[in-house]
């Protein structure tokens, strides 16, 4: 007689050979649980994901949500409140009957995330969950609090023996920012993977998560034409810019402690740098992809004090002009103290010192209250060795630009030299341009779809691994320390402009920003 | 700027002529604003009855994003002797500065028995190049088809559309497909309404001691809408070609007298009943529910209901379970753009499943 389903077996796992061919891979049941519950991030981002996911049939074939949050409020509240956060931000208009019966298997739980009550009754919560399924079911505890609280809850589950589960698995998804120097992060590590293993841990970098991150891994390894460009020996620079026309608006309290190192380059344009630096994998796996990220970031000199002022720049927004408007400087700001020297801009250089990159300068930048909102990466080539043609008359023969862009028309242009049609051989740049959104009919899921899904199934290629997230602060920690001791004003630039004219002083010989 | 259509038409025209015109349309766009980018996806080449074109075109209206960047539509009138011709150039939103407006182009070219030789020397200059191309001829016109096929690498149909409702019919419909499967890729409708139904399947089945029952499956039940036959032998196709069943037998199904069609598989372990049943209450093309029963008494059972499929399941010691799949119904209009969309991409099992399929059904006849 075959085994009773549910019933443990020490044969190797068969295939599910009813799996080939499908776009959306089976989900083992699972219960999510949100602490964090009622935070802007759940409301905005979370919960709609879910939403969405149930709508194309991709969450588990059984489903439970549980909200964990300090205020008290009763399970109907909760519902009604997740049912506004859907209809308010779902990215398509809501199934009536997918919302009702989503919302259906929701519960919360409240209290404060230190309080032993809250995980006996969230373990209480899950077991019921079970009892009805008459099977174990997997649980992923997502931790959408304020930083300070990762560890706590963390212990807490420890404490609870909800870290582990019998014939089921347990994970464990931490939002950013996963510490805010190096050692906070080595500690926050140690308290994690003192009660999950690595392979629990899914630590969010939702820019991993957007299509057009991943779109740049199928750009370079699914095209063959520039592999044999990608190296020192025909690139020149590689910029990568991240810049905002708004200022902080409304999380002036986040920003004002974070900056613009810590809370984009840290995280989000580290992960850029290492998609554009790094060697392809032998297969796209978790473990692969992040290996070789990990040889870029390790491949990048810890920057000394002596190197801070070479390499890095900050400066803060004054008042001036966007759009039309007059706008106030950062110092101005409601809930920003006049005397703050948080950066609102920051640009460094960086080198990977390995065979590839040897020589080649990877500028990265990130501000508010710039020109426009763009995020992309410039790839720039040497010049060619010899020009036969005179330049007089024209703008001149230019090295030609790869740039990648990821918003907001995500695309790749490549600048070439042309002639310009007349009787002489004159040549001006100009663009060979591709955008995705000609080019495909699907719209691209939210990132956190994408995320809440492969961390359900177990898949963190799109996560960022323990030693990633240290090497990423063992480049950026001794940047914030050098700062934090240098005195204010900082340098200013203009709100709307290209940025302060002290980034300038990053840049190599011959070398030049592009316009923001 | 106000959104606008360009549009273009003229009567007694030639393909060069349209081709040119699609080519001064885009250049006018153009200079309204560099906001304005035409689309490059997916050529799609309709040939459609003209009495019935309203028809297709609220169908294609209906696929929403998944519409095809280029879309002809060749519309045969019988009798008519003139080619006319309309070309649209539209925008899917008003442009913007640094946002791209996507352009998307419709040519529409009314055409009769005189040109239906000329269909290929009528199309081909009116496609991208290099872009691949859908070709969908809803109404039948298997002629039509043929004489285009050359242009595609896609062809869109609908198995259950098959007028002749009888088996011989069905069969006919299902070698079609075969046939057309062995020249260009096929994206069948009825395929697509299955596709639900087989994610939930293999889903269920999914867990490690679910996948052993796999294979000691020992019936099959599917219900479907009376008109969706062809849906629910696929599914079973699709069980048979993923689980190795052996239907080398070619009357291997017998219909009932009430509409139900009953046969037989044989798996590794021994023989699966297969039965298909009609249901009459089912509103919308497609598959109703499915059941699945093993040799050790599992049984697992998926009903349509609002907002997903409600699942049963009641295992070996008797114990029983339900649960609901969520997901939204994706109507007609759904499942149309949804066959655009799988234009651009290649599902490995439908082959197989098809092929099953073919050996369920009684060979058609020639006379």
């Amino acid at each position: 007689m075959a085994a009773q389903p549910g019933q443990p077996t020490a044969e190797p796992a068969p295939e599910n050979p009813l799996t080939a061919g499908l776009e959306r891979l089976p989900v083992a049941p699972t219960t999510l649980v949100i602490f964090g519950a009622t935070g802007d991030l759940a409301r905005r981002k979370l919960l709609p994901a879910l939403y969405n996911l149930a709508h194309e049939g991709a969450l588990p074939e059984r489903f439970h949500l549980v909200g964990v949050s300090r205020k008290e409020k009763a399970r109907e509240r909760y519902r009604a409140e997740c049912e506004e956060a859907i209809r308010t931000y779902s990215r398509r208009t809501p199934d009536e009957d997918v919302l009702k019966k989503l919302l259906q298997h929701v519960r919360y739980v409240p209290g404060v995330f230190d309080d032993d009550s809250v995980y006996s009754e969230l373990g209480k919560v899950l077991d019921g969950f079970e009892e009805r399924a008459g099977e174990p079911l997997n649980r992923a505890f997502y931790l959408s609090t304020a930083p300070e609280f990762f560890p706590v809850i963390v212990e807490q589950l420890g404490r609870s023996k909800l870290q582990h589960h019998e014939n089921a698995e347990v994970r464990v998804i931490i939002e950013k920012p996963f510490g805010t120097t190096l050692e906070e992060a080595r500690e926050l590590n140690r308290d994690v993977l003192a009660i999950f293993d690595e392979t629990q841990v899914f630590r969010i970098d939702h820019y991993l998560g957007k299509e057009t991150v991943q779109n740049m891994l199928a750009f370079r390894f699914a095209n063959g034409m520039f592999e044999p460009l990608w190296n020192r020996n025909y690139i020149d620079s590689v910029q990568i810019t991240a810049s905002e026309d708004l200022g902080v608006g409304t999380r002036a309290g986040y920003y004002d402690h974070a900056g613009a190192l810590r809370d984009l380059i840290q995280n989000h344009m580290l992960q850029l740098l290492c998609h554009v630096a790094m060697e392809p994998p032998g297969s796209f796996t978790a473990e692969e992809v992040r290996n070789e990220k990990v040889k870029v970031l390790n491949a990048i000199p810890e920057p000394t004090p002596a190197d801070i002022a070479e390499m890095s720049v900050r400066a803060q927004y004054a008042a001036g002009h966007v759009g039309g408007e007059d706008v106030r400087g950062y110092l101005q700001e409601d809930g920003v103290p006049n005397t703050s020297t948080t950066e609102t801009f920051a640009a460094i250089r960086l080198k990977v010192d390995n065979w590839r990159w040897a020589g080649v300068p990877f500028y990265i930048r990130t501000g508010k209250r710039l020109a426009r909102k763009v995020t992309e990466i410039a790839v720039t080539l040497k010049p060619v060795p010899h020009l036969a043609f005179s330049q007089d008359g024209s703008l001149g023969v230019q090295p030609n630009q790869l740039v990648l862009t990821l918003q907001p028309n995500e695309g790749v242009s490549l600048r070439l030299g042309a002639k310009i049609p007349g009787t002489r051989m004159i040549i001006r740049p100009v663009n060979m341009e591709f955008l995705y959104g000609t080019a495909f009919l699907s719209q691209s899921p939210e990132a956190y779809e994408r995320l809440i899904t492969d961390a359900m199934r177990g898949d963190a290629t799109l996560f960022t691994r323990n030693d990633e997230v240290e090497a990423q602060w063992r480049i950026c920690d001794p940047i914030v320390a050098a700062w934090a001791k240098q005195p204010g004003p900082l340098a200013q630039y203009e709100a709307g402009s290209q940025g302060p004219a002290e980034a300038d002083s990053l840049l190599l010989e011959g070398q030049r920003w592009r316009a923001i | 700027m106000p959104r606008s259509d360009a549009v273009w038409s003229a009567q007694g025209t030639t393909p060069d002529q349209i081709e040119a015109a699609l080519r001064a349309l885009l250049a006018e766009r153009h200079a309204e604003s560099a906001s304005f980018i035409p689309a490059r996806v997916l050529n799609m080449i309709a040939f459609v009855d003209d009495e019935y074109s309203g028809e297709i075109a609220n169908r294609l209206r209906g696929v929403g994003r998944y519409a095809a960047s280029r879309l002809l539509v060749l519309s045969y009138e019988p009798g008519r002797e003139r080619l006319d011709a309309r070309a649209t150039i539209a925008s899917d939103a008003d442009p913007t500065p640094g946002q791209v407006a996507l352009l998307r182009e419709t040519v529409i070219v009314r055409l009769g028995d005189r040109h239906l030789d000329d269909l290929l020397t009528i199309a081909d200059p009116l496609v991208v190049t290099d872009l691949p191309t859908l070709l969908w001829s809803p109404h039948g016109h298997p002629d039509a088809v043929d004489a285009l096929l050359s242009l595609a690498q896609a062809t869109l149909l609908d198995s259950i559309e098959e007028p002749d409702r009888s088996q011989a019919g069905q069969r006919a419909a299902i070698d079609r497909a075969y046939e057309l499967s062995q020249q260009v890729y096929v994206v069948d409708l009825a395929w697509l309404r299955s596709t639900p139904w087989r994610e939930r399947v293999a889903t269920v089945f999914d867990p490690i001691p679910m996948r052993r029952e796999l294979h000691s499956l020992d019936a099959v039940t599917v219900r479907h809408h009376p008109d969706s036959r062809v849906a629910a032998l696929l599914l079973v196709g699709w069980l048979a070609s993923r689980l190795g069943w052996s239907l080398a037998r070619s009357e291997v199904i017998a219909e009932g007298s009430d509409g139900r069609l009953c046969g037989s598989a044989q798996a590794e372990s021994g023989e699966v009943r297969l039965t298909l049943k009609p249901a009459p209450d089912l509103q919308v093309p497609g598959l109703a529910g499915v059941e699945l029963t093993s040799a050790a008494g599992l049984r697992v059972r998926l009903d349509r209901e609002p907002g997903g499929l409600r699942a049963h399941r009641r295992d070996p010691g008797g114990r029983d379970r339900t649960w609901t799949l969520l997901g939204a119904s994706r109507g007609e209009g759904g499942i149309l753009g949804e066959g655009i969309r799988q234009a651009l991409l290649r599902d490995p099992t439908y082959g197989a499943a098809l092929a099953a399929t073919q050996e369920m059904l009684p060979r058609v006849t020639q006379t």
